[in-house]
């Protein structure tokens, strides 16, 4: 009764007009930016296809360089923040102390500290550092603002590790940094990869920063799409290429790391 | 920031001796000591800010100015305003993204022709970076003349609606809702799906109807997910920015000014460097007393 084809047809429409929906927006972005200016600004789906927005967003010769700090400022941050992590992770998954659980509860919340809370002192420290508008400065904001949250998902992958795994290569002489490089980073490798590439999408998407911290120099895409909710940025082709190609490469990520994703981010909770 | 977890790490930089004798556990030093910086170093900037005179505009003025401050914020109806608009979007888009992803896991756990890639469309907001959306919810979609809500509306004879002017903070709390639904969903689906078949179907075989089997079997299921979606998500609502930085401005009037908006436009509008850092510390208290909340009643939950 409960298999009736009624009920897994109602399941069907269900399931498509939920995904429809929620895709809708982006299918539009998409569906936009290969618009003429003139069919943009009506709602109606038959046109003829142009490349002209992205031209036009091209020739704003800027573009590629908001791209490039976007790029640098992602990657730098996360590997940064692996670095630092990867160590700490590892302390703690096999060399716990009565701390370890303080410890990780501590870090985390130190991600509710608002970042609002604090914008005006790292704003004046960076001004007087000559930090400000640099892709360093935004790196280190980065990785530190990811940190937390890549320690907890590197402990959860390697709380997983068999402790004899590595007892063993002690045993055969390993040290510290042995253990580490040759034992548990390749055992571990696809939980910190899904671990950098949600920094990657953190870090690509953050906003708040990137718009306080940066203007001309270091600005990746996320100001540079910002500077279109002006008025007279308001070409809604050229805005939704720019979008587009600002979300594109991230969103091509997400959708082959869901499961990763997923898995890591619900601190082995989720099993 | 957990008091008696910060007195711990405390304890544990000044443990050279267990260091040594433990060659492993020291490397958790490097992160603690960063984030320590990280975090106490601006902390301490902002309250010492918080007490001065101190505006960028005008060097004249400068001076202790004691709780002068924080006297001029909370006699500010802005101030209070934007309090209540930071929780009642949290609040929001927690219930509605957790009670949608709830339901939403439960559907896409049905088998259906396609449902994975349903799954994978329906998850795609989440990747979509913040400004973007909300570039895009206001011009394509909330565009009163030009969006596709008001070309709908105006092909069924209806007046379109100037979403921003009329519903500002229903209309942030919908975006932001858009790009959190598909985390929740995301999580909660993988809960979902680790549930045991075998009790839903004794359950079932002793007449368990569906409502019944979702409130009684799948939902303490979810009871951990959905503390680990409530728990990030919190993190992460708490300080919204882009969204209404992008939208409104925090307009009309102050209708949409979050704690974190009127905190930046004190700063970096107004140059209020002491009126900003107080609206910063009171913002680190909010924070910490929904972080006590959280750590007490989520956090506990999750294995470490």
């Amino acid at each position: 009764m409960t298999d009736s084809l009624g009920r897994r047809t109602l399941i069907a429409v269900l399931g498509w007009t939920v995904a429809i929906v929620l895709f809708f927006p982006i299918f539009w972005m998409v569906v936009t930016s290969f618009k003429s200016e003139t069919d943009a600004i009506t709602a109606r789906l038959l046109f003829t296809p142009t490349l002209n927005a992205y031209r036009d967003v091209f020739a704003r010769a800027d573009y590629l360089s908001f791209a490039f700090n976007s790029v640098v400022v992602s990657v730098g941050g996360s590997v940064l923040a692996l670095a630092f992590a990867i160590p700490a992770a590892y302390s703690m998954a096999f060399h716990p102390t009565h701390r370890t659980r303080g410890t990780l509860l501590w870090m985390l919340s130190t991600k509710m500290l608002p970042p609002v809370g604090v914008l005006v002192p790292i704003y004046l420290l960076f001004r007087s550092t000559g930090l400000l508008d640099t892709r360093t400065g935004l790196v280190a904001i980065y990785a530190l603002m990811n940190l937390p949250i890549v320690v907890w998902m590197l402990f959860t992958f390697y709380k997983e590790v068999p402790r004899e795994i590595l007892e063993a290569g002690r045993m055969d002489g390993a040290n510290t940094w042995g253990e580490v490089w040759h034992l548990l980073l390749p055992l571990t490798l696809p939980g910190i990869a899904s671990t950098g590439l949600l920094s990657l999408i953190l870090c690509w998407n953050e906003a708040f920063w990137s718009l306080n911290l940066t203007s001309s120099q270091a600005a990746p895409l996320t100001a540079f799409i910002a500077s279109f909710s002006s008025p007279q940025g308001l070409f809604f082709a050229k805005l939704s290429a720019a979008s587009t190609m600002a979300v594109a490469p991230i969103l091509v990520f997400g959708w082959f790391s869901q499961k990763q994703l997923v898995q890591g981010l619900t601190f082995g909770a989720v099993k | 920031m957990a008091a008696s977890a910060g007195e711990n790490v405390m304890g544990g930089t000044a443990a050279p001796t267990v260091a040594a004798r433990r060659p492993g556990s020291w490397l958790v030093m490097p992160s603690v000591g960063v984030l320590l910086i990280w975090m106490i170093v601006p902390l301490v900037m902002t309250v010492w800010f918080s007490f001065r005179f101190y505006n960028l505009l005008d060097p004249s003025v400068h001076g202790f100015a004691g709780l002068d401050n924080y006297t001029y914020l909370v006699t500010d109806p802005n101030f209070w305003v934007s309090l209540r608009n930071t929780m009642v979007l949290l609040v929001a888009v927690l219930v509605i993204t957790v009670g949608l992803g709830t339901l939403l896991a439960v559907l896409f756990n049905q088998p259906f022709p396609g449902r994975n890639v349903a799954r994978v469309l329906a998850i795609s907001p989440f990747f979509v970076m913040p400004t973007v959306s909300a570039l895009l919810w206001k011009n394509l979609l909330m565009h009163p003349i030009y969006g596709v809500f008001g070309v709908v509306a105006h092909t069924f004879g209806l007046q379109p609606v100037d979403w921003f002017a009329q519903y500002p903070l229903a209309s942030v709390i919908t975006i932001v809702s858009w790009e959190w639904l598909p985390f929740a969903l995301l999580i909660l689906l993988t809960a979902v799906q680790s549930l045991d078949q075998e009790q839903r179907e004794a359950a079932r075989m002793d007449g368990a109807g569906v409502i019944a089997q979702f409130f009684f079997i799948t939902l303490p299921h979810l009871s951990r997910a959905i503390s680990v979606v409530i728990m990030i998500e919190t993190i992460f609502l708490l300080t919204i920015f882009a969204e209404i930085f992008v939208t409104t401005s925090g307009g009309p009037g102050n209708a949409t000014t979050n704690l974190a908006f009127l905190i930046y436009s004190r700063a970096l509008l107004q140059f209020d460097i002491g009126g900003a850092s107080a609206g910063g510390v009171v913002a680190i208290i909010l924070a910490n007393i929904v972080a006590i909340f959280l750590v007490r009643s989520v956090a506990r939950r999750l294995e470490v």
